[in-house]
């Protein structure tokens, strides 16, 4: 393979200079570099852009650990007029209705995603791919109010107090994941070569077989990528959180009906609240340390991420 | 050759003018935004009128209204609640803000750090409602009893004279003016002392709507609201001071007359005194006419405070 590959770039590399004269080649030679460095000033932007943020989010979240004792960052009361600034109710909140998405939304997203690349005849895989990208394009805000005027009631005859609750908040959420889930791992499926289908096949595997143990385990880095973004998207989507979820600040008591309580996200409190403060006060500066929290959140959930695909990766021996 | 000088003596010129101009403006700008009432030209553009939810659909009215007195005159309405409005007052992007409670002494100290002196004008005033389901047999409820419904005291609508279910509390966000003269009045039943505040479990509503529906879809709710946006599809419940008092309803007459526990002063707020266009707009709702569009959309003119006293 190697050989092959480094025999092909010699090939090339000799036909281009035999096709163009010297001239035209320096110049050519400039304009590379130039665009080589264009290319590489936008890629350091994007890492730039990043730093600059969480530097901005520090600066300004930063009294909110240094003027509020832990303990009370810890404590079970979120209510900033009167100066209680207890991030756990939030946390909890967000981890919740972020969790309860992800366990409804990633099996019915690879299921949908296998079924299409796997199972579906051509002509269903034509109308269902659009229909997904039709559910992509859905603004949060019209889920949150479908969520609000007829999910809401449902969860209410669940028997739960009210219908605005972190259960409600997860399947808005997991209807919003669903597109980015299932696109992306129907083209981390479509990226397993055929040879290892028409493989697992010729030695007589049954297709089940060959989806569960030669097509899965090939795409898995792929399927991991899906599964991230949806719970990015879950975790940072805001309005159609808080018009279903209730926004009561308490901690849930652990259990079954766990999803069945109202709760608060972080995302919504900075939302709801952002506008309210004065520019400056421990209030406006707490608003951006829960937004330090969320991204110290994310950056983890990525990190994690990252090293279970590159674990997978360097097992495999860094084929797929 | 000639003509090459000459293109560059040119573009100083046109460079020069542009720095003028835009110098002009800043300067403008500078002095329309540091006085903006005097300023002749003030009628040229909106005043903006931003805050209290509960006061949009009034502040909304009066707007439209003024179109006939004074067609010159442009307003532009926005809700977002109390605290929303008296912020972006102080921070210069609207000229009248519009509250559902007293300027905070903070907000007093914010605005003197800007240069700000904020005026208040008591334009109406409100009967705060509390509502529950049409289904839920209570009719009335003390001032105590709510405080403790509201701090968690009171979790079961059997301890109030109703059925044996769980009451679902219901309430607008912190930075709602209406939340906060609720926690003042009735959680904290007006003792500045007490620190009492909303359980957490309180279902927190960014608007008055989200309030009206909840309560109207949820038998077990309870919440309150300007009596303007309650509607049909809610009960009121008739609030009585403490114990030995009549139970009375909210209505133009019993919050007029202070029968009624749960009145309060609506404002409109300016940056310093206001004049020109701005004053006029004040004077008209201050005026017969302004006050009786206060009265059509079911809150009470201020008319009513003379016979209160």
């Amino acid at each position: 393979m190697a050989n092959l590959t480094e025999f092909a770039r010699e090939r090339y590399a000799q036909a281009a200079l035999r096709a163009r004269p010297a001239s035209i080649w320096l110049r050519r030679g400039w304009s590379e570099t130039l665009i080589e460095l264009l290319i590489r000033l936008s890629g350091l932007s994007t890492i730039a852009i990043v730093g600059l943020i969480f530097l901005f989010l520090v600066r300004e979240g930063l009294p909110t650990f240094l003027d509020i004792p832990l303990r009370q960052l810890f404590s079970g009361r979120w209510y900033p007029i009167e100066g209680l600034y207890g991030l756990w109710p939030l946390l909890v909140g967000s981890l919740v209705v972020t969790a309860g998405a992800i366990i409804i939304a990633v099996p019915l997203g690879l299921t949908t995603a296998i079924y299409l690349g796997e199972i579906a005849p051509p002509w269903q895989r034509e109308i269902l791919k659009p229909l997904v990208e039709v559910l992509a394009g859905i603004p949060s805000i019209v889920l949150g109010f479908l969520g609000w005027v007829t999910l809401a009631p449902i969860i209410q005859g669940l028997g739960a107090p009210t219908g605005l609750t972190a259960l409600t908040g997860s399947l808005i959420l997991a209807y919003m994941a669903l597109p980015a889930i299932i696109s992306i791992s129907e083209d981390a499926l479509y990226a397993v070569p055929k040879e290892y289908r028409d493989g697992a096949l010729a030695i007589g595997a049954t297709q089940w077989q060959t989806i569960w143990r030669v097509v899965l385990p090939a795409a898995r880095s792929g399927l991991a990528m899906a599964v991230m973004l949806g719970i990015g998207r879950a975790i940072g989507e805001t309005m159609a959180v808080m018009m279903v979820t209730g926004n009561a600040a308490f901690v849930p008591d652990l259990g079954l009906d766990m999803p069945l309580s109202p709760v608060r996200t972080m995302t919504a409190t900075i939302a709801a609240e952002m506008g309210e403060v004065a520019q400056g006060s421990l209030h406006y500066s707490v608003l951006f340390g829960i937004g330090i929290v969320l991204f110290v959140v994310t950056f983890t959930i990525n990190l994690i991420a990252g090293r279970l695909v590159g674990s997978v990766v360097r097992r495999r021996g860094g084929q797929l | 050759m000639t003509n090459a000088p000459l293109r560059a003596r040119q573009r100083e010129r046109w460079t020069g003018g542009l720095l003028l101009a835009l110098l002009a403006w800043i300067a403008l700008s500078g002095c329309a935004s540091s006085a903006s009432g005097d300023d002749p030209g003030a009628s040229d553009r909106a005043i903006q009128n931003k805050g209290s939810d509960t006061l949009v659909n009034v502040a909304l009215a009066w707007a439209e209204a003024y179109q006939t007195v004074a067609p010159d005159v442009a307003i532009a309405v926005t809700g977002g609640g109390s605290g929303t409005g008296i912020a972006s007052l102080l921070n210069g992007t609207v000229d009248i803000a519009n509250a559902s409670r007293e300027i905070k002494p903070d907000e007093i100290d914010a605005a003197r750090a800007q240069g700000i002196e904020p005026v208040e004008f008591t334009v109406a005033i409100d009967a705060l409602a509390v509502i529950i389901h049409l289904d839920n047999p209570v009719d009335q409820l003390t001032l105590p009893q709510l405080a403790d419904i509201y701090t968690g005291r009171i979790t079961n609508w059997n301890e109030v004279g109703g059925r044996d279910a769980p009451i679902v509390l219901v309430s607008r966000e912190s930075n709602s003016g209406t939340h906060v003269y609720f926690l003042e009045e009735v959680v904290r039943l007006g003792d500045s002392e007490n620190r009492d505040i909303f359980a957490a479990r309180t279902l927190m509503m960014s608007s008055s709507v989200g309030i009206t529906s909840e309560v109207s879809r949820n038998v077990n709710a309870i919440g309150y609201d300007g009596l303007g946006y309650v509607t049909d599809s809610e009960k009121i419940v008739a609030v009585a001071r403490d114990g030995a008092s009549p139970y009375v309803l909210p209505s133009v007459e019993t919050a007029a007359d202070g029968s009624y526990a749960l009145s309060r002063n609506l404002y409109m707020i300016t940056a310093g005194q206001p004049t020109g266009a701005i004053a006029a707009y004040l004077d008209w709702i201050l005026s017969p006419a302004g006050q009786k569009i206060v009265a059509d959309l079911g809150f009470v003119p201020i008319s009513g405070l003379a016979d209160k006293e």
